[in-house]
């Protein structure tokens, strides 16, 4: 059977990058003697998939693994043992059975996630916040300034990956982004097939107001991924998105 | 939440930032106002090195059992944040509190290789800490140095406070007690200094003079304080069983060099290879029970969650509950994933059943340490391999399916001639060959074997302390008679070979063998900028020869003649149970190329037995 891990990450985990987070959990699952299971072969390995890579420095409320268990293990008792043998600095949130169906799994459904952006008042600490309003006064009314922003026809930003650097237009890949409080929120693109993450939103934005992020220090914390809603369409309460949490069910305890 | 040493800023722009962080898994946190004594323990090298030794993790444990002392980590920030740290003067400081090292108790530094000395000044200077131990005040904290290399702490002797020569198992209780004694009485630096002395074991720098002959030899070595002891006993445990080991050592976030359980099976090792300084300093040969270790793996896989379990010891296949271990070892855990890591074993039936049962044999290698090539030479160094053995090892192996095959060897040994240089060559081709007489159908495609030469390095406490080592130019000049012999080969596409730097060798000798005088050249290297001179993209043999000549201490004095037999070393204040008469017998006996049996064969009255224990006492009682 197939179960989601939901965590938060936070404090000075937040140095730690994904590939330490990935090996950081597979030690976690013997610590905590979750049953999971492993690929046969000379060196097996466990079965184990993260949703979503988190950039070193950004924070979040709802990170995602998904394991595979080679016998089942109630919810209450895998997060009780889970939480058992964590660190400070990351704590789990949820474990929930979710589907057999390998198009289920985390990597292949996220479709978008959604960040709170913090301005800081210097890049020395991501504690010491100032509320939006204040960090934008002097380019003007802070929700004004986003407005205006989302009103380009075209975002055009440099993206670069290994291969190659190109233009694209990352307008459509914002789904919504407003001040909200003291932050700025972001509800973004994200998955395999179409990825920004927030710092591009935010170079951009920052562009457009004739600032950087060198001039303007920000926080990111992830608050949710998301999938597309496999009812969207067909109810017309629900949603477009839906947590990856949503998508599984309590594991209950038998015996 | 803790607060960290280093802001964000800083942390986002340098490499790896989880060196700096800590909150690893099992790290110990304890409230500061709780405990009497805080104490750094240090490995002066990046965080990934010095995370992966065991010593330690042992101290760590050891210290952290007591509730009165709350030892922390600290090893040397890497050079992008050395820099940082200089430009910002932030203090150095422990992982777990982030709090600065000068506010420490003690800072204790292990001394595992030569090619860290100028990172010890490095911490200190980065801690705020005066290089010199003379120039310390009543603020600063206690340093102190322990390991492999104190055994010649002379290089040294200015920048620590004291030494801990032997095992930190034995004493570690009675210096931290009479710490506390001394601060509860108001007892100055200097007092404590002289209660330590007087500890078995502790050797105080500054309580010690040496004098010198004209030529730059020792003329005298005698403490000038009444509590200093004339020798320095080295510190062993005899019961390695009954003794502390650390059941939940600390899991790094990120890869380090040792990534996995280590299980030390052993101390100790009854071969008695000449050019050997484990061999000597640790005898006897003690070893750890089996079903104590059994328990442990459990222990620490459990605690740890590491994927990966692997033994540790001189001379694995001496240890005599070998075979029951390791299959226990593989049943127990190999079903669960675990990774069972062999160390280097003896071919033989057992060691090739066991290796193919936790490796891949087509991309595992065989490896043999002969260290020479010829059987005389062999003989010289007292390494009991033939090449028989050799041969034979490698024929059950590629006959098992096995094809690649890695050789190490020292060039410069004493009495080497060019025909044992060529042995090298001759010895890797015979192993080809062996591979080759296998039918082509029956065999896996070509044989690779590698062969690697390093320089040999005449260390303290070995029969070979007298040893002469030669130049730069010299070793190359071997590496090259060597390389030159392998495209005389046969079997010469099969065959690879890698020599170890000369340049390093060279300082490594110097350090090995170095006087207090050495000291000087090390703290100039440092100030013109040496550091991480174990890495070598970071190595600059040109600045270190300029420091020996501002200095004017001569490399050639300490590492280019034979010392007499009557000479003085540096080193011989210390007692490490082994006597200099045994050493001198041994190095008599290498130069006329003849073997001595290993302990479990006979005993050949090296001195030791005085511990009475170990090897020393086995079938005795």
């Amino acid at each position: 059977m197939k179960a989601r891990i939901k965590f938060r990450k936070y404090g000075v985990m937040r140095f730690i990058g994904h590939l330490d987070v990935m090996r950081y959990f597979q030690k976690a699952m013997r610590r905590a003697d979750i049953p999971i299971a492993f690929t046969s072969g000379y060196s097996p390995h466990m079965i184990m998939s993260f949703a979503q890579p988190l950039g070193v420095g950004v924070t979040s409320d709802g990170e995602y693994l998904d394991i595979e268990l080679k016998e089942s293990i109630s919810s209450e008792k895998a997060v009780k043992q889970l939480n058992a043998v964590m660190v400070e600095g990351i704590d789990i949130v949820s474990f929930v059975q979710i589907p057999e169906d390998k198009k289920a799994s985390g990597m292949t459904i996220v479709a978008a996630a959604e960040y709170k952006v913090s301005f800081l008042k210097s890049a020395k600490s991501a504690y010491e916040t100032i509320s939006v309003r204040d960090a934008l006064s002097e380019k003007g009314d802070a929700e004004r300034l986003v407005h205006n922003f989302l009103k380009l026809d075209q975002i055009m930003v440099l993206k670069k990956s290994k291969k190659q650097e190109r233009e694209i237009d990352i307008k459509p890949l914002i789904y919504r982004m407003e001040v909200e409080g003291e932050q700025l929120h972001l509800f973004l693109a994200a998955g395999s097939e179409e990825n920004l993450k927030p710092d591009l939103v935010m170079e951009a934005f920052f562009k457009f107001l004739g600032t950087t992020k060198e001039e303007t220090p920000v926080h990111y914390h992830r608050l949710e991924v998301y999938a597309k809603n496999p009812n969207d369409g067909k109810d017309t309460d629900m949603t477009q998105f839906v947590s990856l949490e949503s998508l599984g069910n309590l594991i209950p305890e038998f015996n | 939440m803790r607060k960290l040493a280093l802001n964000d800023e800083i942390l986002l722009n340098i490499e790896k930032p989880a060196r700096y962080i800590g909150g690893e898994v099992n790290s110990v946190m304890k409230a500061k106002e709780e405990v009497d004594i805080r104490f750094a323990m240090c490995f002066p090298d990046v965080y990934e090195i010095g995370m992966s030794h065991l010593g330690i993790q042992i101290l760590y444990d050891m210290f952290n059992r007591r509730e009165d002392v709350w030892c922390e980590r600290v090893y040397s920030p890497w050079l992008d944040l050395d820099k940082i740290m200089r430009e910002e003067e932030i203090p150095l400081f422990a992982l777990e509190s982030q709090d600065p090292i000068k506010d420490f108790d003690f800072l204790g530094i292990t001394i595992q290789y030569e090619m860290c000395y100028t990172n010890i000044l490095q911490v200190l200077d980065l801690s705020q800490i005066p290089l010199k131990a003379s120039e310390r005040t009543e603020e600063h904290p206690i340093v102190i140095g322990g390991g492999p290399c104190t055994y010649n702490p002379e290089p040294l002797a200015e920048f620590f406070d004291l030494f801990y020569i032997g095992e930190g198992e034995t004493v570690y209780d009675q210096l931290l007690d009479a710490y506390k004694e001394n601060k509860k009485n108001g007892g100055s630096r200097q007092d404590y200094l002289e209660k330590a002395a007087q500890i078995e074991g502790i050797y105080v720098p500054s309580f010690y003079e040496a004098s010198y002959h004209e030529d730059g030899t020792l003329a005298s070595f005698h403490p000038v304080k009444e509590c200093a002891p004339k020798k320095i006993k080295k510190q062993m445990v005899l019961d390695v069983t009954d003794t502390c080991y650390p059941e939940a050592p600390v899991v790094p976030f990120i890869k380090v060099t040792q990534d996995r359980c280590v299980l030390e099976i052993m101390r100790g090792c009854i071969r008695g290879c000449r050019f050997c300084q484990a061999g000597m300093l640790y005898r006897p040969t003690r070893e750890r029970d089996v079903e104590r270790l059994k328990y442990y793996a459990y222990q620490m896989l459990k605690n740890t969650g590491h994927e990966e379990i692997s033994l540790s010891s001189l001379s694995s296949s001496d240890y005599t509950q070998l075979k029951e271990l390791v299959l226990f070892l593989i049943e127990e855990f190999q079903g669960k994933g675990i990774n069972i890591s062999l160390p280097s074993l003896r071919i033989d039936a057992f060691s090739l059943d066991v290796m193919e049962k936790v490796q891949d044999i087509r991309k595992s290698s065989l490896t043999f340490a002969p260290e020479a090539g010829s059987q005389r030479m062999r003989n010289v160094i007292n390494k009991g391999l033939t090449e028989e053995d050799i041969l034979s090892g490698a024929g059950q192996a590629f006959e098992g399916g096995w094809n690649k095959v890695k050789l190490y060897f020292m060039l410069g040994l004493p009495t080497e001639t060019e025909e044992d240089m060529r042995a090298i060559p001759e010895l890797a081709d015979k192993v080809a060959r062996r591979y080759y007489e296998i039918p082509k159908d029956q065999r896996n495609g070509k044989c690779q074997i590698t062969t690697s030469t390093s320089f040999f390095i005449p260390k303290p406490f070995t029969p070979f302390q007298w040893a002469k080592m030669y130049t730069n130019e010299e070793y190359i000049a071997r590496a090259a008679t060597v390389k030159h012999a392998f495209n005389d080969q046969l079997n010469r596409k099969s065959l690879r070979y890698n020599w170890h730097d000369a340049e390093v060798t060279v300082l490594e000798g110097v350090f090995a063998r170095g006087d207090r005088k050495v000291g000087k050249a090390i703290e100039k290297a440092y100030s013109m900028g040496c550091i991480y001179d174990a890495w070598s993209e970071n190595f600059s043999y040109e600045t270190w020869l300029k420091a020996f000549e501002e200095t004017g201490l001569d490399i050639a004095f300490y590492n280019e003649r034979e010392r007499g037999q009557e000479e003085l070393f540096p080193w011989d204040f210390i007692d490490i149970g082994v006597t200099k008469a045994f050493l001198r017998r041994e190095w008599d006996r290498a130069m006329k190329a003849e073997v001595t049996p290993n302990c479990r064969q006979k005993c050949s009255g090296c001195g030791v037995g005085v511990f009475g224990g170990g090897v020393c006492i086995e079938g005795k009682n």
